[in-house]
């Protein structure tokens, strides 16, 4: 155990990560709850677009949502309330008392949230395209990647920041994930250009990162008709994107630490019967 | 020596009162006390969850405040009932899951695992699920969990609690020859079994409302209350068995009723010999009927009596 402070803890996110991802193997059911039915919601809008005749590209806006909205649950659902599940069964104080730093602990759940959803998320993709024959450029495929992972990381980190302030409010957890739900789906612009909002509902809702990555990608998948409908230009975005990832790392940390030290003076991080 | 105060619906609760203790390098140390006594919170102090009020803690001679990484790097935690982990994952899943947030190489884990496992009689259970294991063996797997880190020091909170007497019996002898395998490994377990504390404890500390009461190896904890006599006394039909504690010559006493039988069993603790006339004529007179009479050694309950006023149960 005299390994570096860096291995200890990328061994720590490893481990961490090890239940989401061997998860998507052990629950079967998965496929049907996180394809099948993100599907029959993007096929609604879809079939509402193509009766208005609408641009084909519309449909390939509605599933490129369809596919984000994967990853905005999995931040509400385990992310933002994770904390407070391992508080209920225990696991938290285990988290806290080995010697690695909390972030890895939040670190793990993402990395491990995130491929779990990039897969459910690319199968929603895949079949969406493959049942409406959408076309999608790969013009930048650099680019695409960049502004991707940029958007997953800020987004992940603001689920990182959630999952600490999540532990202050107990059972009422549940009440907020739902609220954060279907409202983010609206003023993210899931199901279309974030643009149609007008401008100060769209420089709002780009607090989450969802909002701007959908938007940087839509343009990066249709060039053209993208630019159009674009709130901001790809550039833009994408450097909005990389100082909401600085900022929503920096208060998972800042919250993470603030959390423990105020659960280690009240006695709230674990439970009485623990 | 720490007071740190808990919040209970918005009132301030002092859970540990000027206790002072030192636990040696190479201990098997023993916390007794009823529920609410401080137990838990005496060990999420020392395992660094909770701030004392006010006072200081040192773990293997650092500062749970201060030095809190320091004194992580050196221990582990595992408690009775415990349900941690992830029950989707396989019993060394779980168990390699938490060495990796103590940094051990893969390899070197599944190693040490696989042995732990044999040990515990579990290897045939590695590949299932945790959420197929009985109770016994989920609480087999925590102790593994606890001790595969090979911690220096390691926090147990009533690691049997609810255990039958198979899965207890090889827990407690893991526990001992854990502490006795290596010097400077050391133990700190809570308990609610007298019986446990005995056989497995170098010393104990009777801890109740927040403070010690006593701490010594458990044959001079005796020594306290062999100049007294105990006496057992087996009953059937007695409605009242208040105000025994009245009687001239008993220091203390306990009831408890087995309502299966229709019996009650009464302990008393005796500063003169003479009571016990006084104890039967009184029972006889409150319609009872003697059963059994015991004169029995001093045991580490009588002590507890002694100390804290009542029995653990």
């Amino acid at each position: 155990m005299s390994d570096s402070w860096f291995v200890t803890n990328l061994r720590a996110i490893r481990g961490r990560a090890y239940p989401r991802v061997i998860g998507s193997k052990r629950e079967p059911s998965w496929l049907f709850f996180d394809i099948t039915l993100p599907i029959l919601t993007v096929s609604a809008y879809a079939y509402i677009y193509k009766y208005m005749d609408s641009p084909p590209e519309f449909v390939g806006y509605v599933i490129l949502g369809g596919a984000m909205t994967a990853f905005w649950l999995n931040i509400l659902w385990a992310m933002a309330s994770q904390l407070y599940w391992e508080k209920e069964i225990g696991n938290l104080q285990l988290y806290l008392i080995a010697p690695i730093s909390r972030m890895s602990i939040l670190a793990g759940m993402a990395v491990g949230g995130l491929f779990m959803t990039s897969i459910r998320a690319a199968a929603t993709m895949v079949i969406g395209v493959a049942i409406f024959g959408i076309a999608l450029s790969f013009a930048e495929p650099v680019m695409l990647i960049l502004v991707f992972v940029v958007t997953m990381v800020s987004l992940y980190g603001m689920g990182m920041m959630f999952a600490s302030l999540y532990l202050l409010l107990g059972r009422e957890a549940y009440h907020l994930s739902n609220l954060l739900t279907e409202p983010i789906y609206l003023v993210s612009g899931l199901y279309f250009p974030v643009k149609a909002l007008g401008f100060w509902v769209a420089a709002g809702a780009s607090i989450v990162p969802m909002t701007l990555g959908l938007d940087a990608l839509r343009q990066l998948f249709y060039p053209m008709a993208g630019s159009n409908d674009a709130f901001l230009s790809v550039n833009t975005e994408l450097g909005i994107l990389v100082a909401l990832c600085v900022i929503f790392l920096f208060l998972s940390k800042y919250s993470l630490a603030y959390m423990e030290k105020l659960g280690k003076t009240t006695g709230r991080l674990t439970l009485r019967w623990q | 020596m720490f007071e740190p105060k808990k919040k209970k619906e918005g009132k301030s609760v002092t859970a540990l009162n000027s206790v002072s203790l030192r636990i040696e390098r190479g201990e098997l140390f023993g916390l007794l006390g009823p529920n609410g006594a401080g137990k838990t919170t005496l060990l999420k102090i020392l395992s660094t969850l909770l701030l004392p009020t006010t006072g200081k803690a040192y773990v293997a001679g650092f500062d749970v405040q201060k030095d809190y990484h320091a004194v992580r790097k050196r221990i582990n935690m595992v408690s009775g009932g415990e349900i941690s982990g992830y029950g989707l994952l396989t019993v060394k899943e779980n168990l390699w899951m938490f060495t990796q947030f103590y940094g051990m190489k893969s390899a070197v884990a599944k190693q040490r695992i696989d042995e732990m496992l044999t040990e515990f009689g579990l290897a045939d259970k590695k590949d299932e699920k945790v959420r197929t294991l009985s109770t016994g063996q989920r609480q087999k797997m925590n102790v593994i969990r606890g001790f595969v880190t090979d911690p220096e020091i390691i926090f147990l909170d009533e690691p049997t609690l609810g255990l039958d007497v198979n899965a207890s019996r090889v827990i407690r002898d893991y526990i001992v020859n854990w502490v006795q395998a290596k010097e400077n490994r050391t133990v700190l377990l809570t308990t609610h079994y007298m019986m446990e504390a005995d056989e497995l404890c170098d010393r104990i500390a009777i801890i109740d409302d927040g403070r010690i009461l006593a701490c010594d190896t458990p044959e001079r904890l005796k020594k306290l209350v062999r100049m007294n006599r105990t006496l057992k006394l087996d009953v059937s039909s007695l409605k009242d068995a208040s105000n025994f504690g009245s009687v001239p010559g008993v220091e203390h006493f306990t009831s408890q009723d087995d309502a299966e039988k229709g019996q009650t069993s009464l302990k008393f603790i005796l500063t003169d010999e003479s009571a016990v006339t006084e104890i039967i004529t009184e029972v006889l007179r409150r319609g009872a009927r003697i059963l059994s009479l015991q004169k029995t050694e001093p045991t580490l309950e009588d002590v507890f009596i002694k100390m804290v006023g009542k029995g653990l149960e």
